[in-house]
């Protein structure tokens, strides 16, 4: 049986990471605090399946806006070839650079596929506070969709209604 | 998701080929611009041919819109033929000339269908149908879809290969499956 990592699950409060985003921007957690982000793990730029991946949830962006919430995707390709795979499909989301060291992002929240050397596929919805509300590690051949991700954002708007009403 | 489902279930509104009693109801997510779909649609025909009654085919809009610039308002055109009466010759016939998506050449079609052009025109001008290519694609998203196209086979996704002797495969084991059920 192949090993599995096991992502960080529900309930973790999210590492914090500080990657580059271009050649002169980085990312940290701290830039999204106040609203909900959906992480995507992705194994490689180009690769055909990453492409259909990344191309879903760039066609999903607007239904992942209207709950406040933003992407950002996450490999270990340098940010020469995020500029590049970025201008190529016109993503509307940033692609962080888990470039130096090597995968330690990946590392961190437990989707860094150690015998390829990549970010396994995976997904973490982390809410406005920080903490993992979600996360889902998909077969490396299997592009998870975005149904997940739509239905923990569903269950986050309803905790957080029933938190208001209590 | 592995476990992911159709959402909504296939219903009136739907585009359907087949009957309503056909034990397999394939469900596809597909784009009028995505070569994939084009390769998939003769595979739809070649399963029809072969399995007959035995399969309703429903059709439901997944434009990527973002990499294929004709994607949405083919879909739309698609839609507006439906409007006529012809919506599954349209599809046939964007299918068949995926490379003719302009809004000239989508009239073009319409008139070769007997469309009338005016209201089929009118119809994309005013994007009509936008509204409903639009509620195709967001169930897509709330279904798992994942690229195009996505099948589904019974309210499952198909995560398997969409050739010809795959898809068959698939759909002879479920199939075989449900009749065990009903003899047992």
């Amino acid at each position: 049986m192949e090993k599995k990592a096991a992502i960080l699950p529900s309930g973790c409060k999210a590492p914090d990471f500080c990657l580059k985003t271009t050649p002169d921007q980085v990312v940290s957690l701290a830039d999204f605090s106040g609203s909900p982000v959906v992480l995507v793990f992705y194994p490689a730029d180009w690769s055909p399946v990453c492409g259909d991946e990344l191309n879903l949830f760039n066609e999903a962006i607007s239904e992942i806006q209207r709950y406040g919430a933003r992407v950002l995707a996450v490999s270990v390709d340098n940010v020469w070839s995020h500029l590049a795979f970025t201008k190529a499909c016109k993503f509307r989301f940033p692609l962080a650079s888990d470039f130096e060291p090597k995968g330690q992002m990946a590392q961190s929240y437990g989707a860094y596929d150690r015998n390829a050397g990549v970010c396994g596929r995976a997904l973490f919805l982390i809410d406005a506070a920080g903490v993992i509300r979600w996360s889902y590690l998909s077969p490396i051949g299997i592009n998870p969709g975005v149904d997940g991700v739509l239905e923990a954002l569903d269950d986050l708007g309803q905790s957080a209604k029933r938190k208001g009403a209590a | 998701m592995t476990s992911a489902r159709l959402k909504p279930p296939v219903s009136e509104r739907d585009h359907i080929q087949g009957s309503s009693d056909a034990p397999m109801t394939l469900v596809e997510y597909g784009d009028y611009e995505c070569p994939h779909c084009a390769a998939a649609h003769a595979v739809i025909r070649q399963l029809q041919n072969k399995l007959g009654k035995q399969l309703r085919f429903v059709f439901r809009n997944f434009p990527l819109s973002q990499i294929h610039p004709h994607a949405e308002i083919a879909a739309e055109a698609a839609e507006a033929a439906g409007a006529q009466g012809k919506f599954w010759e349209m599809h046939d016939l964007l299918f068949e000339n995926q490379l003719a998506l302009d809004p000239n050449e989508l009239v073009e079609c319409a008139t070769c269908l007997g469309l009338e052009p005016e209201r089929f025109m009118a119809d994309l001008n005013e994007r009509t149908f936008a509204g409903r290519v639009s509620e195709d694609f967001r169930s897509g998203l709330r279904s798992g879809v994942n690229g195009t196209p996505t099948m589904f086979l019974n309210g499952m996704r198909h995560d398997g290969s969409w050739d010809y002797d795959t898809l068959l495969n698939s759909i002879q084991l479920e199939l075989a499956t449900l009749a065990q059920k009903k003899a047992g």
